[in-house]
């Protein structure tokens, strides 16, 4: 982080009133996670009552992951992350160079057409896609869910604008030394980009594996749902209210992102903010 | 041999361009072309049926309603996460006590599954035993029931939209920041300018690119944000907190009304690409796309 300034520190009282501001803003942001945590590890009698010496318990989380398949779930959407993020990275690579690095008729227009996929996203165009997926047999499929992200104006921009900043005369001395195209992209840029890789990937793989409507509308089988389609169906299907059990599902299903974003807080934060940027 | 460098670019461009015109351009022109298709049904195929679709559209309630609720929603969202966003970004650069755990509470419903989180906001807000109850009822309020009231309904879904973005804009803000050199703030000290006049004059007109770009997201995000519906109030009560997408989504696959149901598509991309239309034709050179 850089240094911040000390200069318009506020005078001490509003300064103390602005902590407390900030505070009380942190607390309630962070209050509906801690409420789901209360709930989920302590047993159902407590779960809208706050004693401090209430039992602690696993048995929520047993028996969620006993009442549906959500084994399966994880696996489906790991699956989907893995499948759609290698895709978008091959995919965005490529075109992200052609954009960057050659010269040809049509590029401008090319740019143009891709970045309207910024605008008009595959969410919005779920009843034609439905049809498309339908048409290709492959309705129902974690392959169907992926397809229509498989190419990411976000990610073929973002690359693009990095490969940009690759200095021409690293691509000249790799030229003179004979290297192609292909050679050139795999030793000098696909390098250089790396920590932008890492950024690209953290969004993508927190975007897909929260992503619902889509995967709601395509799929249609606990084999290819994944965990968020598996937990609406869960706590929609008659559970009764039994919170603590959904509470539960639900702090199951964001955990693997939570933690991996409590692990590497810094790379997430600056991964967003490099992405942002541009 | 080498081939010559626009072959080459076309081959590199070809499979991104394939899978995106299969699934963005053309079922975005295909969607404009089927609605003015009637629904295929059984025995009686889909047949060209004009501005049919457009005009029951103009005799439908709810999709008024829903078009006015989106618009209510992206009022109520949009300037209220995008000043919290400013805040947040402000404290958590400057020298806060505790900074890194503020950092971690607003960002952190960003990465959090709105399919998940809506039920915890879900139990949050239900009548008698969600939290909300019993703080009210600690206070000695009146029992409120906050979704199944039609007047507070859309409020409480607003709340849940702000909480969940305005963490994740607050990151670009905090990028923002840190690009603006410290001496500016020294220079305006010396020049005898208040703490409210530094942000007014000087920090707020250099974040505006960040706004803009800000803004650009918030406004897809009502159109596209329509999670946590799914699981809080489908809709209700009585087309109270239906929105855009998810009345597109009931008529295209509840009533399997697919005709109808790309009419209403088509004025969600007319929307759109208004927004498209105002950010790649004037603010882009002013903003981040060089």
């Amino acid at each position: 982080m850089t240094p911040t300034t000390t200069v318009f520190r506020p005078a001490a009282p509003a300064r103390v009133l602005e902590t407390a501001a900030a505070w009380l803003l942190g607390l309630l942001w962070i209050l509906p996670l801690a409420y789901a945590v209360w709930t989920a590890f302590h047993p159902a009698a407590f779960s809208t009552r706050f004693e401090l010496g209430a039992p602690l318990t696993l048995q929520n989380f047993a028996n969620a992951w006993s009442a549906a398949p959500f084994a399966r779930y994880f696996l489906n959407t790991t699956l989907l992350v893995t499948m759609v993020l290698a895709a978008q990275l091959v995919l965005g690579t490529l075109a992200a160079y052609a954009l960057a690095r050659f010269e040809f008729p049509g590029r401008d227009l090319v740019f143009v057409l891709i970045l309207l996929q910024l605008m008009v996203m595959p969410d919005v165009l779920v009843v034609e896609n439905y049809r498309t997926m339908n048409a290709l047999g492959l309705r129902d499929t974690i392959v169907a869910i992926g397809l229509p992200y498989f190419a990411s104006a976000f990610g073929i921009f973002l690359l693009r604008q990095t490969f940009k900043t690759v200095p021409k005369e690293l691509v000249d001395a790799a030229r003179v030394e004979g290297a192609s195209a292909l050679q050139v992209l795999l030793k000098v840029y696909v390098p250089l980009a790396r920590p932008v890789y890492l950024a690209y990937a953290l969004v993508s793989v927190s975007y897909h594996w929260n992503n619902f409507l889509w995967p709601l509308i395509i799929t249609n089988s606990v084999e290819t749902r994944p965990l968020t389609v598996g937990l609406q169906v869960f706590s929609s299907t008659d559970q009764g209210v039994d919170w603590s059990i959904i509470t539960a599902a639900t702090l199951m299903t964001s955990a693997p992102l939570l933690l991996g974003f409590l692990l590497f807080q810094r790379q997430f934060v600056q991964s967003f903010m490099r992405a942002g940027i541009r | 041999m080498r081939l010559p460098d626009r072959v080459t670019a076309w081959l590199l461009l070809l499979p991104a361009l394939v899978l995106l015109v299969a699934f963005t351009h053309a079922p975005a022109l295909a969607t404009v072309w089927d609605s003015f298709w009637s629904t295929p049904k059984k025995g009686r195929p889909s047949r060209f049926n004009g501005v049919d679709n457009y005009r029951s559209m103009v005799e439908d309630e709810v999709f008024w309603k829903a078009l006015w609720n989106n618009l209510i929603y992206a009022v109520g969202t949009i300037p209220l996460s995008i000043a919290l966003a400013i805040a947040m970004a402000l404290w958590v650069n400057s020298r806060i006590v505790g900074r890194g755990f503020l950092r971690l509470a607003y960002f952190t419903p960003t990465v959090l599954p709105m399919i998940a989180v809506a039920n915890i906001w879900l139990f949050f807000y239900t009548p008698q035993y969600g939290l909300l109850e019993q703080i009210t009822q600690g206070l000695g309020l009146a029992s409120h029931n906050w979704l199944g009231d039609k007047r507070t309904v859309l409020g409480a879904l607003i709340v849940v939209a702000v909480w969940k973005e305005a963490g994740f804009f607050m990151i670009f803000y905090l990028a923002a920041l840190q690009q603006i050199p410290p001496a500016l703030a020294e220079a305006a000290a010396l020049e005898g300018a208040s703490r409210w006049q530094y942000f007014r004059r000087i920090l707020f007109p250099l974040l505006m690119p960040t706004t803009l770009f800000v803004l650009i997201n918030a406004l897809i995000n009502s159109v596209r944000m329509v999670d946590h519906l799914f699981v809080m109030t489908r809709g209700g009560p009585d087309n109270a907190s239906t929105l855009l997408l998810y009345y597109i989504y009931q008529v295209g696959f509840s009533f399997w009304d697919t005709g109808y149901a790309a009419a209403l598509t088509v004025v969600v991309l007319a929307v759109l690409g208004v927004v498209a239309f105002v950010q790649l034709g004037f603010l882009d050179r002013r903003t981040h796309y060089q």
